[in-house]
């Protein structure tokens, strides 16, 4: 077999439905008509995925949970003296086999930036491990870029299949899905039915052509050391985010953001500790318990959302840019605020700028 | 701490708690589990999450040395919630302890020299474990002075144990912020007191922790007293949640405090983005 299926429109319910008896299948769906809201749910029978329209947030919950238990404790009291007690603990896991239909090429590709952190390091996320080993990513060879994008400005493209199990590729009459990977090739191959030699041609040609755009304008790689020299530049970062007003929604919708808190939740004798998405855009993200804080205000703290993707990140993973181009903090942001100007602007001399 | 899942605390009982100060505490606790309490090893400098389940976690530093293996001390300084209800706990109370974690002290690149050690308050916790790492094996070193100030002469930690150390062969210099009645010692701040006691750098380490303030002048009087950047080391302190290297909020610039560090040197400092 060629590790290729052709799937049309009107059968791609009928797979979806399919897959789901063996996997927990997220797609991106409309959650809210009237603002065209479209976001990653759980695929049941009836349910149609936007594959069309980008989704305003990334699948990034599907592997990292907005809040997830690491554990739940309990004191049991010791029944011969009960001022005695013990603590249970119990870890949770969550990672059943799950596949993620209809990512795009960026938002698959937010979870390299992931990959490193919680994998390679010297310590490894076990909560993110299991469900990472256990999903599969069919990912759309996108055509829906709009203004905002610029996944070929950090190294990417809308065919980029980095990350991918499966891609999707969008022809006349329905999809061609290829496997990529041995698992992805596999869940192909017995899934349907080979495409015909004209729609496997057209889904190399969609590829092809697909590889073939740039979305974005400039190369936004290579900015480590601007950051460094701008780093001081107290007036360039007043200048670049005055309007901000630390909502933090850009870290909430950024597929590569991935800073959590830890916290306990308890009542009674028992409780979790749960981890949650954090942001460094808030104040008490570094507040010291001693009231010290080395990011006092808005400037600090943009100055370390631009610095971690465009520098930080490049200098300890040779030169892995952790932003993946999906413009969602673009699009979202209340006042506007875009990160690829300001990352530009960091090569600009104070000269140019006046 | 299990290999499997760095985020599981060991169980562990408060079996000791020493009142330091009006808000410093000293919890000696033992793991749960004799074996792993057997086999836990670290080096000086290095740290714990502590939790009170219920409230979270906190980071301390291990400020008994790995030369003492009765127990694993920490000094808790009433700061925080999880602080806070650290101070309630009594003898017999169960913790949750993430330990070892972070970088150490380079003893090693030690040995043979003269030390200095500059503290300020709660900070002589880390000071400490190196100290008495030092003492345990006093011929590896040369002449090892203590500096030591706090605001009043109740705000001193480890009072019961200072003539031991002097016993075991180091010199102490006691200093507070202001005169107080009957005390003996040295009046003014640390990097006063540093500058008037003027430790020869030659073949010197020094090694300095304190309230970030006092840092900032301890490292600008040694520097005038003739250091380099490659003889000082200090540890930072950032607020820490995972404690190993994934939560992403102590970082400065691409280094950060929890893995990098605790411990800096301060040419390691000096090459950092400008971010304390
Ligand atoms: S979305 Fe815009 S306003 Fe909100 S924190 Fe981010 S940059 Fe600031
Ligand atoms: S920084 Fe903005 S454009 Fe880049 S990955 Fe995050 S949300 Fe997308
Ligand atoms: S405390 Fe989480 S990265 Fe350092």
């Amino acid at each position: 077999m060629s590790g290729k299926i052709f799937v049309a429109h009107d059968a791609l319910s009928g797979l979806l439905d399919d897959l789901s008896k063996k996997f927990k299948v997220w797609i991106p769906q409309m959650m809210d008509q009237a603002s065209g809201h479209i976001a990653f749910g759980v695929y049941a029978p009836g349910k149609k995925p936007e594959l069309t329209r980008r989704s305003r947030l990334s699948p990034k919950k599907i592997l990292f949970p907005s809040m997830d238990t690491l554990f739940k404790f309990t004191y049991v009291k010791d029944p011969k003296d009960p001022v005695r007690y013990t603590i249970d603990l119990k870890e949770s896991f969550d990672n059943g086999p799950t596949l993620v239909f209809g990512a795009r090429p960026c938002d698959t590709r937010g979870f390299q930036t992931f990959d490193q952190v919680f994998l390679k390091g010297q310590y490894k996320d076990v909560y993110y491990e299991r469900r990472r080993q256990n999903t599969l990513f069919a990912t759309l060879v996108c055509q829906d870029s709009d203004t905002a994008c610029f996944c070929s400005s950090v190294g990417s493209g809308p065919a980029d299949m980095t990350g991918s199990d499966m891609a999707v590729i969008p022809i006349e009459g329905g999809y061609v899905i290829e496997g990529l990977t041995d698992a992805g090739r596999k869940l192909v191959e017995t899934s349907g039915s080979a495409p015909s030699p004209e729609q496997a041609a057209a889904a190399e040609q969609m590829k092809r052509n697909t590889a073939a755009l740039k979305i974005g304008e400039d190369d936004l790689t290579g900015y480590a050391d601007d950051l460094t020299r701008r780093f001081t530049d107290m007036d360039f970062w007043r200048e670049q985010v005055s309007p901000c007003i630390t909502c933090g929604v850009c870290t909430w919708v950024c597929p590569t953001c991935y800073c959590f808190s830890i916290t306990d939740e308890a009542s009674g004798m028992s409780g979790e500790r749960m981890r949650s998405w954090d942001s460094c855009m808030f104040y008490l993200y570094t507040l010291e318990a001693r009231g010290h804080n080395p990011r006092p205000t808005k400037m600090e703290r943009y100055r370390n959302r631009v610095g971690h993707k465009f520098s930080y990140f490049p200098k300890k993973y040779d030169g892995m840019v952790s932003c993946c181009g999906c413009g969602r903090c673009i699009r979202t942001c209340p006042v506007s605020i875009d990160i690829r100007k300001v990352v530009k602007e960091l090569k600009e001399t104070a000269d140019d700028r006046a | 701490m299990t290999e499997l899942n760095p985020y599981r605390p060991e169980m562990a009982t408060v079996i000791e708690i020493v009142e330091e100060t009006h808000n410093i505490r000293t919890l000696r606790v033992l793991l749960n589990d004799p074996e792993k309490m057997k086999a836990f090893s670290f080096q000086p400098g290095q740290v714990g999450q502590l939790s009170v389940f219920g409230y979270g976690e906190s980071t301390f530093v291990i400020n008994s040395p790995p030369t003492r293996r009765d127990y694993l001390q920490f000094s808790i300084m009433q700061a925080g919630e999880v602080a806070g209800r650290l101070h309630q706990l009594n003898v017999g109370d169960q913790i949750g302890v993430r330990a070892p974690l972070g970088n150490y002290f380079p003893y090693e690149n030690m040995k043979g020299r003269d030390i200095l050690f500059v503290g300020g308050g709660i900070a002589m916790a880390p000071l400490r474990t190196l100290l008495l790492f030092m003492l345990d094996n006093r011929k590896d070193y040369g002449d090892i002075t203590l500096i030591y100030g706090a605001r009043t002469p109740n705000d001193f930690c480890y009072t019961y144990e200072f003539d031991d150390w002097k016993k075991a062969g180091a010199s102490l210099i006691l200093t507070v912020d202001n005169e107080a009645p009957d005390w003996p010692h040295r009046v003014g701040v640390v990097p006063k007191v540093l500058a008037e006691e003027a430790p020869n750098p030659k073949n010197r380490i020094a090694v300095t922790c304190g309230p970030p303030i006092m840092i900032k002048f301890a490292l600008a009087a040694l520097k005038q007293l003739g250091y380099a950047d490659e003889q000082i080391y200090t540890t930072l302190e950032k607020r820490m949640k995972c404690g190993i290297g994934i939560c992403g909020r102590c970082n400065i610039g691409e280094k950060y405090v929890c893995i990098d560090g605790p411990v800096f040197s301060c040419a390691q400092l000096s090459a950092m983005l400008p971010e304390l």
